[in-house]
């Protein structure tokens, strides 16, 4: 065990590390923010009494659980392509992972509206509520509270998976690595840097979630409630 | 002027099980009727069907002049004039008691700001809870989430109230708080339909006692007739035999 670590050339490329996570936060907080509003769509859509409407967020949930990550991004970024639509890099990943996360998010607040008891649905049918007026006012906040940890997990999953995209080519983080590592050759260096740099987006991730949860959750807030 | 509600030969099964069979009765604008009867005697169903939470099979069901049995009937109408109150209470956990209070009128009545206020205070008022207007369910003892979950289906401004065993959740203590409200609600002039366990409050607050029996109003009478069943079925709910 003779190795001599040497950080000082990885290091000095700096700027570089720096647009690698700009890339990386920019695709991760848009799959974030957009793939919740798909996966809260598509769960309202599979609890829908409508079957065909039921059935399809079902068949888009099953479809992207059930095949890689990598797949996915292929599918759209060479899709996209073949179907002649000139799209970026950097929107081709965008879509993926909003596509890939979309799913996820689905299951976790799925699991979560299941999780309201039907008495409170009943009362508030009974209270002239529409059903949209019950998913916004009775359903929503206490499903999105039973499954935050959950879905927080799922987001800095997502922070992490966003790696991948460096296989079509989008400069993030990951890719940012493998060029410092081909021009210093201190490839050990460059990856622990990065590894180091993921445990610190993946860090402040779960302390934004955890304020996100603060200012949603009033009841939790004012009870003083821990997550 | 015709009856406040209209139930008349009432049928319902869940698959083979016939819990309403044949169900007829009237009651008028400010009567409280009371309805007994044993677990399983089709009460509560009986209670459900009125505001269409359950769907009869059979029959003619009509409510604050809305044809509840008729497919089309307008359900936002129907439950804007018929309030109900559960025996799980069933507040909504993370809304305040006001904003429980105030949901029905701010949103499915689409009531202003200072009216909804000015409703939901008045309907804390009335179950004597409005010192509690900021603090969640989870903060109130059962009988008083009751009185909240009674004050949220008095603020929609019901021409009819449902009761669906509300105190069977409650120690005696709190029974007692519960019962106390309903019955000023009463004598306010409220139209009233209580399933309840209750024998006392039945005899002492409602016009007329329903005894239901096989899914069938099987006796129906002033107070009184708890005192002197004329069928062996009620002699035996009530333990005269």
């Amino acid at each position: 065990m003779s190795y001599q670590f040497e950080f000082a050339d990885v290091l000095e490329q700096w700027p570089l590390f720096l647009k690698g996570i700009r890339l990386t936060v920019q695709l991760s907080a848009l799959a974030v923010v957009f793939g919740f509003v798909v996966g809260l769509l598509t769960a309202i859509g599979r609890r829908s009494d409508t079957p065909w409407l039921a059935w399809s967020c079902g068949a888009y949930v099953e479809a992207i659980r059930n095949t890689p990550l990598l797949v996915q991004i292929f599918i759209v970024y060479f899709g996209f392509a073949a179907l002649g639509w000139k799209v970026s890099v950097f929107s081709a990943a965008t879509a993926a992972l909003i596509i890939n996360l979309g799913a996820y998010t689905c299951e976790i607040v799925r699991a979560g509206m299941d999780s309201i008891n039907k008495g409170q649905i009943e009362a508030a049918e009974c209270l002239a509520l529409t059903k949209l007026q019950i998913y916004r006012y009775v359903i929503l906040v206490p499903a999105l509270e039973k499954v935050f940890p959950a879905l927080a997990s799922q987001f800095v999953l997502l922070v992490l998976a966003s790696s991948v995209t460096s296989q079509i080519g989008a400069e993030d983080l990951t890719a940012v690595a493998s060029r410092i590592q081909s021009e210093t050759f201190r490839s050990f260096e460059t990856y622990i840097t990065v590894a180091i740099i993921y445990i610190v987006l993946s860090y402040l991730a779960r302390v934004l979630f955890w304020a996100v949860g603060l200012i949603v959750f009033k009841r939790r807030r004012r009870l003083g409630l821990a997550f | 002027m015709s009856p406040i509600i209209e139930i008349n030969d009432v049928h319902k099964n869940f698959g083979h099980l016939k819990v309403l069979n044949g169900v007829s009765f009237d009651i008028e604008r400010g009567e409280v009727v009371a309805v007994i009867g044993r677990s399983g005697s089709g009460k509560s169903t009986m209670l459900r069907s009125v505001n269409r939470l359950e769907k009869i099979d059979r029959g003619r069901l009509v409510v604050c002049g809305h044809v509840v049995s008729d497919p089309s009937v307008d359900l936002h109408q129907l439950r804007r004039d018929v309030g109900i109150v559960f025996q799980s209470f069933n507040l909504f956990p993370h809304l305040t008691v006001r904003e429980n209070v105030a949901l029905g009128p701010r949103v499915a009545r689409k009531l202003g700001r200072a009216e909804t206020a000015k409703i939901s205070e008045a309907a804390l008022a009335r179950v004597n809870l409005l010192e509690k207007l900021d603090v969640y369910p989870e903060q109130l003892s059962g009988g008083q989430q009751q009185r909240v979950a009674i004050a949220r289906s008095l603020a929609m401004e019901p021409q009819v109230m449902l009761f669906d065993e509300v105190t069977s959740a409650l120690d005696p203590y709190l029974t007692g708080e519960v019962l106390g409200v309903m019955e000023d609600l009463a004598r306010g002039g409220m139209t009233m339909l209580v399933v309840t366990h209750e024998m006392e409050f039945a005899k002492r607050v409602a016009n007329s006692i329903i005894f239901m029996n096989e899914g069938r109003v099987w006796e129906r009478g002033p107070g009184g007739m708890l005192d002197d069943p004329q069928t062996l079925e009620l002699r035996q709910f009530v333990g005269k035999t």
